[in-house]
């Protein structure tokens, strides 16, 4: 759909694994804030009442 | 196709007098070249109303969805296994149906014709492989698979998977059609480039929704862009609007469509809107090896799991 591959991630996290979501969670924060501002499907024209 | 005709009209006129159905459902002659309309023949004498030829590409299972009575219907090979598709969801019963196969050899592209000549189209003569165009002032003969459309070039299902009656004896089915050469390109291009590819093929739509009602899948009671309440899309021409409508819709047509092609038909602005429905039709096939509408007893992978369902994409 034209959105950068690392901007979707799927993890499998159980809720007993608190550790490894907060790992998940801040690979995939880093991986974003790496790639920057997403620019694709931002919508361009201002928003009407 | 005279033959196929008769036929169509032979089987149509013995079910409704013997009463096996309340109606057949197939096509008439539209009312200006190359537009056949469907037509409900509900008496034995309405019958004679029935066509067949290259312009029947509309998709007459769209007219099945939650009937109650007994129904004839004419069905091409698209048609059947979107009728397949139908009765896995529920949307009819089997044994409410009498099939009318009809062994399909490609329905052609309107547009490709209207484009090849400037002047007004009068008539189109169809003769075996050859299409004769005439106007005012000109006529000139085509050949039929020059103008076919994009989806029966490559399809390969072209018998009906599934019927009752059969108007002519099955015809031979294409092997050696790449269907996913133009998915192929376009999944070859970068994620910008791709971005720009679909806000381009998408810029003409006017929301009109033309695709999502010619489509047999699409029969949910409210659909998703007709929701206010949440409102999941926005109305709009926002170009992200658009592309949301069209990419949502195509996830809505996994593993259900059939590529009948209903969808393009139908656009006023000749959007090929079915890129999108391709590529899931193409990954349903590489990671389930899964094809749509061919069998009504076995489960579409997306309502079933198996432990070896592809989960390369979690992390």
């Amino acid at each position: 759909m034209g959105i950068e591959p690392g901007r979707l991630q799927f993890s499998w996290v159980s809720s007993a694994e608190s550790t490894k979501f907060v790992q998940v969670v801040t690979e995939v924060t880093q991986a974003i804030k790496a790639l920057g501002p997403n620019k694709t499907l931002v919508k361009t024209m201002p928003e009407v009442a | 196709m005279v033959s196929y005709i008769d036929k169509i009209k032979e089987i149509s006129k013995q079910l409704l007098e013997e009463g096996r159905v309340e109606m057949v459902i197939g096509f008439r002659k539209g009312t200006v070249p190359m537009m056949n309309e469907p037509y409900f023949a509900k008496t034995p004498e309405a019958v004679e109303h029935f066509v067949w030829d290259s312009n029947c590409g509309i998709n007459l299972c769209n007219y099945l969805t939650n009937r109650t009575e007994k129904i004839g219907i004419v069905a091409k090979g698209c048609d059947s296994r979107n009728i397949v598709t139908h009765i896995i969801e529920n949307k009819i019963k089997r044994d409410q149906l009498v099939i009318i196969g009809v062994p399909c050899k490609g329905m052609i592209d309107r547009r490709k014709i209207s484009a090849m000549f400037e002047a007004e189209i009068g008539e189109v003569i169809e003769d075996g492989n050859t299409i004769t165009v005439k106007g005012a002032d000109f006529e000139e003969t085509i050949d039929k698979k020059d103008v076919l459309q994009q989806n029966c070039a490559v399809c390969i299902h072209r018998n009906p998977v599934i019927h009752d009656e059969l108007v002519a004896d099955p015809i031979q089915e294409q092997t050696d059609v790449d269907r996913y050469a133009d998915v192929r390109e376009i999944e070859a291009l970068s994620p910008q480039e791709k971005a720009a590819y679909f806000e381009k093929l998408l810029e003409p739509c006017i929301r009109c929704y033309a695709c999502r009602n010619a489509c047999p899948l699409c029969y949910c009671p409210t659909c998703f862009t007709d929701e206010s309440r949440p409102q999941w899309v926005g109305k709009g021409q926002d170009p992200t609007d658009v592309s949301t409508f069209h990419f949502l819709r195509a996830y809505h047509c996994a593993g259900r469509c059939t590529d009948c092609g209903a969808c393009e038909r139908s656009c006023p602005v000749g959007i090929n809107m079915r890129v999108f429905t391709k590529k899931l039709e193409k990954d349903c096939l590489e990671l389930f090896g899964w094809e749509a509408g061919l069998d009504p007893d076995v489960r579409p992978p997306l309502d079933t799991y198996k432990p070896g369902d592809p989960d390369d994409f979690i992390k």
